[in-house]
């Protein structure tokens, strides 16, 4: 019995998000944390927001780290995703995802960015084709 | 020993929560389905913020969003979060009590959430600012519906999964099926994080 419950080297990436060890979601003390902390970046995020004294760009700046730091505890205390060796295929799945979402985000926005800069004002195309 | 790696490798279904190996494939592939959702989302967002000045002479995020409605969203979403773990916890408790109380005040604040949401859309849409205004209002409106569009889902989904529940109990058939679901109310709410940053807030008032 007690081969079962310790970890079986064969079995490897068997471990699935959302649960810890072998059945668990977590512990209580877990999800009052993570609920505790996104509330609280939550919090943080509304109030920096509306902010005038500093630059928007800092604004900005901030409220990408907060969000960023959200998601990071949902992941850790909500899904249970960790690098324990055990996940390492959904670390790799989830790597694989985010990678993905970075070139499409990051690409469009840089991409349509330059057209919109390197455009003619409608004006003027406007004219153009009378 | 090796009987026990034969039943570690090909567990039957009523060794259930002894032997979770068809939940580890199916909370996987879940999880996998996940992630291409998130890549989808992640399309919407690029539209969202390519699209964010054209607003073709109408309104633009400062005058329409209202941060405080979004704040009473993402607060109903969050708990109903936490509420939805509480819930997986007694699931593996065996607390039926808990687990329904869980599971349905989840349910009930993804439908307050929902409420919110369609009274903002409504609201946008009778006073003329709907999807047709502006390619801007478009890719708001097709960014955050398709979340709602998910909520609704999970919030059906729910409903289905608790009657079973409350007529078979805690089967490993239904234990799966929760957990897949704790995956994907979660996995909304990481997405909502990004909506109410990046549209409510950044689009709000910067």
């Amino acid at each position: 019995m007690t081969t079962q419950q310790r970890h079986d080297p064969r079995r490897g990436d068997a471990s699935t998000p959302g649960l810890e060890g072998r059945q668990a979601h977590g512990s209580l003390r877990g999800y009052i944390v993570g609920y505790v902390s996104a509330g609280a970046l939550t919090v943080a995020a509304f109030a920096i927001a509306p902010s005038t004294s500093m630059a928007p760009f800092s604004v900005v700046a901030a409220l990408v780290v907060l969000a960023i730091a959200q998601m990071l505890v949902h992941l850790i205390f909500f899904l249970h995703i960790n690098t324990a060796p055990a996940q390492k295929t959904n670390v790799m799945a989830f790597a694989a995802a985010m990678l993905i979402i970075a070139i499409v985000v990051i690409g469009s926005i840089w991409i349509m960015g330059h057209l919109n800069r390197n455009m003619l004002p409608m004006e003027h195309l406007m004219q153009m084709q009378r | 020993m090796s009987i026990d790696v034969a039943s570690l490798d090909m567990p039957s279904e009523e060794s259930g929560p002894q032997l979770p190996s068809r939940q580890h494939v199916t909370g996987f592939g879940f999880y996998v389905y996940l992630l291409s959702d998130g890549i989808l989302f992640a399309a919407l967002f690029a539209a969202f913020a390519v699209l964010r000045t054209a607003t073709d002479g109408g309104p633009d995020g400062h005058v329409l969003f209202s941060a405080r409605n979004a704040f009473i969203e993402t607060a109903c979403l969050l708990t109903s979060s936490f509420t939805c773990g509480i819930a997986m916890l007694a699931c593996d408790r065996r607390n039926k009590f808990v687990a329904l109380i869980g599971f349905l005040v989840t349910a009930v604040l993804g439908v307050v959430f929902l409420t919110l949401e369609i009274r903002e859309f409504a609201d946008l849409i009778a006073k003329g600012y709907g999807p047709d205004r502006s390619a801007f209002l478009s890719s708001f409106f097709a960014l955050v519906s398709t979340h709602g569009l998910h909520v609704t889902c999970g919030i059906l989904w729910l409903g289905v999964l608790l009657v079973q529940f409350l007529l078979r109990g805690f089967t490993p058939a239904i234990q799966r099926r929760f957990l897949c679901f704790s995956l994907f109310w979660h996995v909304l709410d990481v997405v909502w994080i990004g909506v109410f940053t990046f549209v409510y807030l950044v689009g709000g008032y910067l």
